[in-house]
Formats: structure tokens, C-alpha cells, sequence
């Protein structure tokens, strides 16, 4: 064996220290040409800049629970604003005895949403208990029977309020939605110039020119001595609001079909109403669920707007404990909680729709 | 009624005349009188219900208010406006400064997106997780918030004018806002503004003539510099032929507030920033998106052609990225534009918050939403125009 290059040789050098390991790594990954090395030197000598102050304003100098008077001692950031006022925060006006309420009616929708998320559990039985839990978390806030004190919806705030005109907007814009595509993929030119009007209307114009229509114009619309409170007039503005962009989504569901379900489900001699209940509809709709994640989290997001009508959703009652002059300078602090608990509950849909995405596609 | 089918000697041969129920066409006809009268009859009821809420509230109808007076003040207008003036003026300051947040909004935007976008797809792993990381906690943040938290900062962790950070020379920043100084008003910038546009279709037109040359000879013309050169040389020696004045318009500390110079508000700055940080997170993904569509044969052809690395990115992937990213693009820019209305929660007086002056102030909330309306829909149809219109020049040539 005198020859060095032959195959036994070989497979005893191992590769240069250079290339694997955490060398090998940071070689190919942050230092792999002399541009990447000098974005690599920036951006830690801004972290060095950044973090060590930033850490110590937030968790070393801080204080987490303690009055206003000490936290106006501290160089760090007041954490305490959150803990001291809580219970406004997540459920605002709602009364103080009454707020296990609300509280028992996220706690059951947690439950229900982490259910759900297992694909296995997705069969009609599921429908169904979500239909039972909408029905036990409206009256567990509504009250009025088995004894339970009537809180009237103007009490609704906080947390609950915001999860709820999500919640409660996506379920029932969702078949308006189905009905108004269908409408503007249906031969008839009248009821598709109104599906097509309805949709574009509602698209061109923002949130706040509906939830304004809510606040000032629908009130004129009603007849004399009926009203209707103004958080279901807010719901019924992000009903009709989202109703248009879910209406989107599923006709992209509608058009991805191929022509051939409309074509099959025509010579089985199905009647409309068949071939979309029993073909088309199953089929685009199961196409459409990940963008349908992502309508909700818009709504969800978008529900943080009736602040500008004074609904008091999650972001209002922070306002509110922040115009307290105790603390009215540690908002940063109470701006960062309620980013990091929009952050975690959008950070979840988001991810788990794309999830859905990679599952659902069964790839031809 | 043809409930029966009629019996003629050749039955068997030709389809019997279908009831009218089971016909497609006239059945087609009747759900859409039916539904037609169903809409016309919900508006009917609203519209008289309305009718007679207005008529007992006795509140006026029509846009006859857009001529009497305000009477209210507008903290930041682009053109001369006073409590005096008539509503129409006070909606057209409003329009305008939606235009303006929007306009600059929009620059900045597809700048920063297109930045963050292309650092997602860097090679350098710590910089395309910065982005990353980036995209997703603005995209999972409501834009509502952020403009809350903008403005909070702004508000109350910037001094007062009397301690104003001064970061450099004529800058200041403080609670009421950027201030920084501007070359004093002189004859040579309106010359140099007006050079500039001189400029820039010139190089239009050289950018066409440029293309055709090359079209026609092959040759190369080297249009961005040249063009670049011209809209910088011109207005430079525009400057130098009116003696080079020199003279700033220095902002200076008066009592409580700032005199001369430009102020940037708080409101216009936290909107500002807001918008631009949220949209460019999505701007960012389009962006990154578009550049991923342009498969690698692509690239690999264009250098095996001989192409520089800057004529690939030039001729061979920014136009085909486009193609992919210029639809989404535009209608996140319209989301940009629809969420300025937002401005009216931290108080810049955009559109939206001076209708809702009016609002409150005549009462005629019909009208004011109608307003609104009215004007975002001509946004977004006009935007949709041009969208339709570029879609079919762009479309690929199938053969």
C-alpha cells in the first residue's frame, strides 16, 4: 500500500476541521465571503450595543409586583402595571364578583381550540360541540338562567369582548361568505352583479368606515323604539366585513376545482344544490381552510379597531388603566403584554395554518 | 300550467316540454327577480325607517353642510387653512394629509420590504433569521397597537422641547416632534425642482431610446447611470448658476416650543412609522416570494450566456420577480392606504378623523360615512384599474 490515493487511504482522512463541526458552520453560515463576514461583525456589535441594556431594563432593573410608588424608584421597566391591574385589563367592566364568568368561558374555548387542532378530532361531532360551547359561553356571559345575573352586553369588555367578536364574526361570516361566492361564480348576471358589488365594496373601503356606519348611521336604519347595543352593532360590522374576504377565499377554493367534478357531478344528474353540497363544496372548502386560518387571524387582529368606536375590547382597558396618572407612564411596559398575548395567539394561528398547508396538500 | 306532459304521435322522439320549475333558464329567471326584490325591498325599509329617524331627530340631509363653516382647527395642514373656512376645505386638508401619510408610507414601505425581503434570502444565516424574526412578531402585532405604541413612545419617553435631544447639528427630536433645519426659501430650489423633472423624463426618454438601440444593434447603453448623472449633475449645476445659497432655516428654541425649520408631528411620525413597519413585513414575504419563483435554470442560463451578476439580477430575475410580486404588492399598498384611516385613535387629522369632526359636529352621519366611502372606493377602483391594465401587458406569451 504505498500509494496514498487508493480507497482505503481516503476513508481514513477526515474532512479539514474547516469545514464541519461548529467552525465548519460559522465558516459557511456567517464568514463564507468578506461581505457576509462584515454583515456578520455589524450586526453583532449592534446586538453587544442593544441587548445588555435592553436585558437589564427588563429583567435585572425591573420590578414585576409592587405599587406605582416603587416602581417610580427603578431605572428598569414596571412590570407591575399588568399584574396590579389585571383583572381590569382581561375583563374590564365586567362585574368584579361575576368574573369567573368570562374567565370559564375562555378556559372553555382553550380547551375547544387546543381540541380541535388534532385533524383526527375533525368530524361532524366537532361542529357540533363547537356550536354547544358558542351557545354555553354567550349565556355564561349573558347570564339569566340557572340563576346567573344578567350582565348586559355594554358590560362585555376586556379579553372576552376581543375573543368573542373574533370568534362569533368568523362563524357567522363564514356561510355568508360560502353563499356570496357561490353567488359570484353562479351564470346568473343579476345575482352576480350583486355578490360581485357587495364584495368589492366591502374590500375597497377599511374596517373603521363600517364600524363608524355601526356607531352612527345604523341606529338611523333601525325603526323607532328598537335599538340594538353598540357591541352587536359592532359584530354585525365585522360580520359583514369579513363576510366579503372569506367570500375570497373560498372562491379560490371554487376555481382550483377542476372542471371535471362540475362536469362528473352534472352527469351523475345531480341538481345544483346536490353537486355543490355533495361534490364541489366538500372539496373546495377543505382546499380553502389554511387561508381561512388567515382571514381569522385578520379579524382578530382587526377586532383591536372598535377601540376607535369606545368598545372596550383588550387594547381600550389598557388604555383606560394607562390614563390612570399612576400609571400613565409605564405604557411601553403594558404595550409589550398585550404585543407578546396578540403575538402568541396570532403566532399560533399563523404557524398552524401553515402546518394545515403542508398536511392538506396531497401533492399532484 | 303544463303539469302534464302533452302526448303527440312522436313522444317517444322529442323531449316533452319541461314545467317551468324544472326549466334552468326561466327558473334562472325567477331567483333573480326574486332576489332583486328582496335587496330592493331591505333598502326600501331602511331607507324609510331613516327617512323618519331623520325627520323626527330633525337632522338635514344633502351636502349642503360641505359650504357652511368649520369652525374647527386642523394641527397640520398642507395647505392655508383656518377655523373659518368651510367643511369642504377642512375635508380637503384631510384628504390631502391622507395622501401625504399614504404617498410617503408606500415610498418607504417597498424600500424597507424589498430590504428585509432580500436579507431573508441572504446567505448569512444570523442576518436571514434577524428578518425572519422580523416578518413574524409585525405580522402577528395588530397595526393598531403598534401605532399606540409609536405614539407612547414618542409622547412620553421624549423630553420636552427645552431638553430636546439634539442628535446632530439642527436636528432636534423631542415630545412635539422632529425638528430639523431646511435650506432657506430661495429662487434656485423652485429652478432645481423643475431641472429635476427636466431630468427624469430625459431620462425616460432615454431609458426607450436606449432599449431600442439595443433592440436593433445589441449594443449596451448605460442608461441608469447616465440618468442617475443627469438628475444629480443638473439641479447641482442649477444650484451653482443661482451663486450657491447657502442660507438654512435653523430651528431655534422659543419659550416652549421650536421656531422655524420643519416639524415632523408626533402623530404624523407614529403613523408614519406604524404603517411602514407593519406593511413591510408582509411587503417583505412578497417580495421574497417573488425572487424564489425565478426557477435557478433561469439564472444558471443567464450566466452561462455571459452575464454579468448585475445584468442577471437586471434583465433576467427582476423581471420575472416582478411579474410575481407586483399584484400582491399593490394591494398591500392599498391595505397601507386603508389602514391611514387608523390615524383618527392617535389623533393626525387625516380623512377619516375630520369626517368624524363633521360628523359629530353636524350630525350628518350618513353623509360623512357615504364621504368616506366614497373616497376610499375611488382608491382602491382606480388602484384596480391599473392592476387590470398591467396584468394584460404583462401577461406571459404562452406558445
Amino acid at each position: 500500500m504505498s500509494n496514498p490515493t487508493t480507497k482505503a487511504t481516503r476513508e481514513f482522512l477526515k474532512p479539514p476541521v474547516t469545514e464541519v463541526g461548529v467552525i465548519g458552520w460559522l465558516r459557511s453560515n456567517l464568514f463564507n465571503n468578506w461581505y457576509n463576514s462584515l454583515l456578520t461583525v455589524i450586526v453583532m456589535l449592534l446586538f453587544w450595543q442593544l441587548i445588555p441594556p435592553a436585558f437589564s431594563w427588563a429583567f435585572v432593573n425591573s420590578v414585576w409586583n409592587t405599587s406605582a410608588e416603587v416602581c417610580r424608584e427603578t431605572d428598569g421597566a414596571c412590570w407591575s402595571v399588568i399584574p396590579q391591574n389585571i383583572n381590569f385589563i382581561f375583563f374590564g367592566f365586567f362585574p368584579e364578583d361575576q368574573q369567573w364568568r368570562p374567565g370559564l368561558a375562555m378556559v372553555l374555548l382553550i380547551a375547544l381550540v387546543v381540541y380541535s387542532k388534532n385533524r383526527n378530532h375533525w368530524k361532524k361531532s366537532l361542529g357540533i360541540y363547537w356550536l354547544i360551547n358558542l351557545v354555553v359561553m354567550a349565556s355564561l356571559m349573558y347570564g339569566g338562567i340557572f340563576g346567573l345575573p344578567v350582565v348586559e352586553t355594554d358590560q362585555w369588555s376586556g379579553l372576552p369582548l376581543t375573543f368573542m367578536l373574533a370568534l362569533f364574526g368568523i362563524v357567522a361570516a363564514y356561510p355568508i361568505g360560502v353563499i356570496l361566492a357561490l353567488g359570484r361564480q353562479s351564470k346568473m348576471p343579476a345575482i352576480k352583479t350583486l355578490c360581485v358589488v357587495y364584495i368589492e365594496m366591502i374590500r375597497g373601503v377599511p374596517l373603521i368606515s363600517l364600524l363608524f356606519m355601526s356607531s352612527v348611521m345604523f341606529p338611523l336604519f333601525l325603526p323607532d323604539g328598537v335599538t340594538l347595543d353598540k357591541v352587536l352593532r359592532a359584530q354585525a360590522a365585522i360580520i359583514l366585513f369579513s363576510a366579503a374576504y372569506v367570500a375570497e377565499v373560498v372562491r379560490g377554493g371554487l376555481q382550483a376545482m377542476s372542471r371535471g367534478q362540475f362536469e362528473a357531478a352534472d352527469s351523475l344528474g345531480l341538481n345544483y344544490n346536490q353537486s355543490m353540497r355533495l361534490i364541489i363544496l366538500p372539496q373546495a372548502l377543505k382546499i380553502v381552510i389554511p387561508p381561512t386560518v388567515g382571514v381569522l387571524l385578520s379579524v382578530f387582529k382587526d377586532t383591536s379597531l372598535v377601540v376607535i368606536i369606545a368598545l372596550y375590547d383588550v387594547l381600550k382597558t389598557t388604555k383606560v388603566t394607562l390614563s390612570n396618572p399612576k400609571w400613565t407612564s409605564y405604557s411601553t411596559e403594558a404595550y409589550i403584554f398585550l404585543a407578546v398575548l396578540y403575538f402568541i395567539c396570532c403566532y399560533a394561528m399563523s404557524s398552524y395554518s401553515r402546518k394545515l398547508e403542508k398536511e392538506l396538500h396531497t401533492g399532484h | 300550467m303544463q303539469s302534464e306532459p302533452s302526448i303527440t304521435p312522436d313522444a317517444g322522439l322529442q323531449p316533452s316540454a319541461a314545467p317551468f320549475w324544472r326549466d334552468p333558464a326561466k327558473r334562472a329567471i325567477v331567483f333573480q327577480v326574486a332576489a332583486l326584490l328582496l335587496v330592493a325591498s331591505v333598502c326600501y325599509y331602511l331607507f324609510t325607517n331613516t327617512q323618519a329617524n331623520l325627520e323626527r331627530q330633525s337632522i338635514a340631509t344633502g351636502f349642503g353642510f360641505l359650504e357652511t363653516e368649520a369652525g374647527f382647527e386642523i394641527g397640520e395642514a398642507m395647505v392655508d387653512y383656518s377655523a373659518a373656512d368651510s367643511y369642504a376645505d377642512a375635508l380637503l386638508v384631510g384628504a390631502l394629509n391622507t395622501i401625504k401619510v399614504s404617498f410617503i408610507g408606500v415610498i418607504l414601505t417597498v424600500i424597507l420590504g424589498t430590504f428585509i425581503g432580500i436579507a431573508r434570502l441572504s446567505s448569512n444565516w444570523l442576518v436571514a433569521r434577524l428578518a425572519a424574526g422580523y416578518i413574524e412578531v409585525m405580522q402577528n402585532i395588530p397595526v393598531l397597537l403598534q401605532l399606540f405604541f409609536w405614539y407612547a413612545i414618542f409622547y412620553e419617553t421624549f423630553p420636552s422641547p427645552r431638553q430636546a435631544l439634539n442628535p446632530f447639528n439642527g436636528v432636534f427630536l423631542c415630545n412635539r416632534g422632529l425638528i430639523f433645519a431646511v435650506p432657506e426659501a430661495h429662487a434656485a430650489h423652485t429652478a432645481m425642482g423643475w431641472v429635476l423633472l427636466i431630468a427624469l423624463v430625459a431620462g425616460w426618454g432615454l431609458n426607450r431610446w436606449g432599449r431600442r438601440r439595443q433592440a436593433l444593434t445589441g449594443q449596451i447603453f448605460p442608461i441608469i447611470r447616465v440618468t442617475l448623472a443627469l438628475c444629480l449633475g443638473l439641479p447641482l449645476l442649477t444650484w451653482l448658476f443661482y451663486g450657491a445659497p447657502t442660507a438654512m432655516n435653523v430651528p431655534e428654541l422659543q419659550s416652549f416650543n421650536f421656531k422655524g425649520g420643519i416639524t415632523i408631528s408626533p402623530e404624523f411620525s407614529a403613523l408614519l412609522l406604524g404603517l411602514v413597519f407593519y406593511t413591510a413585513a408582509f411587503v417583505a414575504e412578497i417580495v421574497r416570494a417573488g425572487i424564489q419563483s425565478v426557477s435557478r435554470g433561469q439564472i444558471e442560463a443567464a450566466m452561462s450566456v455571459g452575464l454579468r451578476p448585475g445584468q442577471v439580477l437586471h434583465l433576467v430575475i427582476f423581471p420575472q420577480a416582478l411579474r410575481v410580486i407586483i399584484p400582491p404588492l399593490t394591494s398591500q399598498l392599498l391595505n397601507l392606504t386603508k389602514n391611514s384611516s387608523l390615524a383618527i385613535a392617535i389623533g393626525y387629522a387625516d380623512f377619516v378623523a375630520v369626517t368624524n369632526t363633521t360628523i359629530n359636529q353636524t350630525g350628518q352621519a350618513i353623509e360623512g360615512v357615504a364621504l368616506i366611502m366614497l373616497v376610499y372606493l375611488s382608491f382602491s377602483l382606480s388602484t384596480s384599474l391599473f392592476m387590470n391594465i398591467y396584468n394584460k401587458k404583462m401577461v406571459l406569451v404562452e406558445r
